[in-house]
């Protein structure tokens, strides 16, 4: 048998008031903030009908069986979310030429307040970017989430795959150390060793046939503007086309029969 | 595919009742209207589009910088029989990270198999993908800490990745001094490919045609 307690009893001061008889409705500032708050939300609403888009967004229908593992994705947006953040706040400090590039990041990780920890913050999370990353796609691959209609968004996210490893290996350059540079060698090289378009790609990242002076400015104009814009705008269509389409089930629900169906087998 | 409900009236517009037709017209005033309104804007992107492009690409693909020649020594400094390390600078203004060792000795007509030039310049760049060689006198081979490619005393692929011979460096003598000058490629026979590649690019067999030279060869 449940037992059950009696609940204590609120004291006094904190019990609500009962209105007196002809007294009007009391208007405090909590109810005014409130009142100006949703006017203000109804005047961008009545001008952009925002809330229609916004309800599609987030308030979908989702299979049954919907669980932890369909949060991968979101996470990986998190992660790209915290990484263009501190990578902005990282910009403010850094210095793209390569006389200055190893002594700024110095300045930065070592002088300036929570400059190891946002730094850290940037190095470690593009790891864990593309780990999130490839958990989700496992997520997706084993659910057979990629199957008709959501091939494209497979595509999409394959090509987001791509430009998570291009900001990678761009920004792997930009701290200047000897891991860096010898890092970035080995990697304009293995690009280099395409056949026909390796050798003119190779010269390209390099801005020329050696590892020169606008190396580094290349590689800091495509990690910094170049990809996350493309990566910005990508996610945005991933998205979309998952609100479009919307999620599937685990492989291991199976789809409820019709009523009917199973009334007339009867 | 249906029948079309009305069979066209022909190629002129008068025969189609369009109001305001012209005579011996083809082509509505709105589609010309539509075709070059899409026309300017096509021309309009491509005309910030291709200079940008252009300005990305272009330099870092096709500038052929100039050829710089180098003193490193006194030709009575560099023996026949073991390598001296000499630093250069192959790219200048940028300090440190512009420069590179090159490992230099006289031609010794007991090991060279060909001999191009008084004094044989190598690299110090691995042909594997471009980390820095040591030459180990214990061993006489040139040795890549990254991944393993061993190189033999006359620059050879002695194990490992390495896809050809270390590169070399055209050298001349001028005032008493030894200079160095552009780098140049050599296949597994040690044939010279003046316009040099990078590491991973074979020069054997079929990839010599798969790997082009580039435009961004040195002007001789």
């Amino acid at each position: 048998m449940k037992l059950k307690l009696p609940t204590p009893p609120l004291p006094t001061a904190l019990q609500p008031k009962p209105k007196r008889p002809g007294e009007s409705e009391k208007v405090g500032p909590v109810d005014q903030a409130k009142e100006a708050g949703i006017s203000a939300v109804d005047w961008v609403d009545e001008r952009t009908s925002l809330s229609g888009g916004l309800r599609w967004m987030m308030f979908r229908k989702i299979p049954k069986g919907t669980n932890w593992f369909y949060t991968l994705g979101s996470a990986t947006l998190f992660a790209f979310l915290s990484q263009a953040v501190t990578g902005v706040v990282l910009a403010m400090y850094y210095d793209p030429s390569a006389t200055r590039a190893y002594e700024s990041t110095r300045y930065l990780t070592n002088e300036v307040f929570l400059g190891e920890f946002v730094r850290g913050m940037h190095r470690w999370g593009s790891s864990v970017m593309v780990i999130l990353i490839f958990l989700h796609m496992g997520r997706v691959f084993f659910f057979g989430a990629y199957k008709y209609p959501r091939e494209l968004n497979w595509i999409i996210g394959v090509v987001l795959l791509i430009l998570t490893m291009t900001m990678s290996f761009t920004g792997y350059l930009l701290p200047f150390d000897q891991r860096s540079y010898w890092a970035t060698i080995v990697g304009v090289n293995i690009n280099g060793s395409a056949p026909f378009a390796g050798p003119f790609l190779s010269d390209f990242l390099r801005g020329g046939a050696e590892f020169g002076a606008t190396t580094l400015s290349r590689f800091y104009a495509i990690h910094m503007l170049v990809v996350p814009g493309l990566l910005a705008a990508l996610i945005g269509a991933h998205l979309y086309l998952v609100a479009r389409l919307g999620t599937t089930a685990p492989p291991w629900l199976k789809a409820n029969e019709p009523t009917e169906f199973s009334r007339e087998r009867v | 595919m249906p029948d079309r409900r009305t069979p066209p009236k022909g190629k002129y517009t008068a025969d189609r009742n369009i109001p305001g037709a012209f005579e011996g017209e083809s082509v509505t005033r709105r589609r010309v209207m539509v075709l070059s309104a899409h026309g300017a804007g096509a021309v309009a992107t491509m005309a910030f589009l291709l200079p940008a492009l252009g300005f990305a690409a272009g330099s870092s693909v096709f500038e052929r910088p100039q050829v710089r020649w180098q003193s490193i020594g006194k030709p009575e400094d560099f023996p026949d029989d073991v390598y001296v390390p000499k630093v250069i600078t192959t790219v200048a203004g940028i300090g440190e990270v512009g420069k590179t060792t090159v490992f230099v000795r006289r031609y010794n007509p007991d090991i060279d198999s060909v001999k191009y030039q008084e004094f044989v310049v190598l690299t110090s760049r691995c042909m594997h993908l471009g980390c820095p060689v040591r030459y180990t006198e214990a061993a006489q081979r040139f040795i890549c800490p990254c991944h393993g490619g061993v190189y033999d005393f006359e620059g050879k692929v002695d194990g490992g990745p390495p896809v050809r011979p270390l590169d070399r460096f055209y050298n001349r003598i001028r005032n008493g001094e030894v200079e160095v000058g552009p780098r140049y490629s050599v296949n597994g026979d040690l044939d010279r490919f003046p316009s040099y590649r990078d590491p991973a690019q074979d020069l054997d067999g079929i990839g010599q045609y798969l790997y082009p030279g580039r435009f961004s060869t040195p002007k001789q």
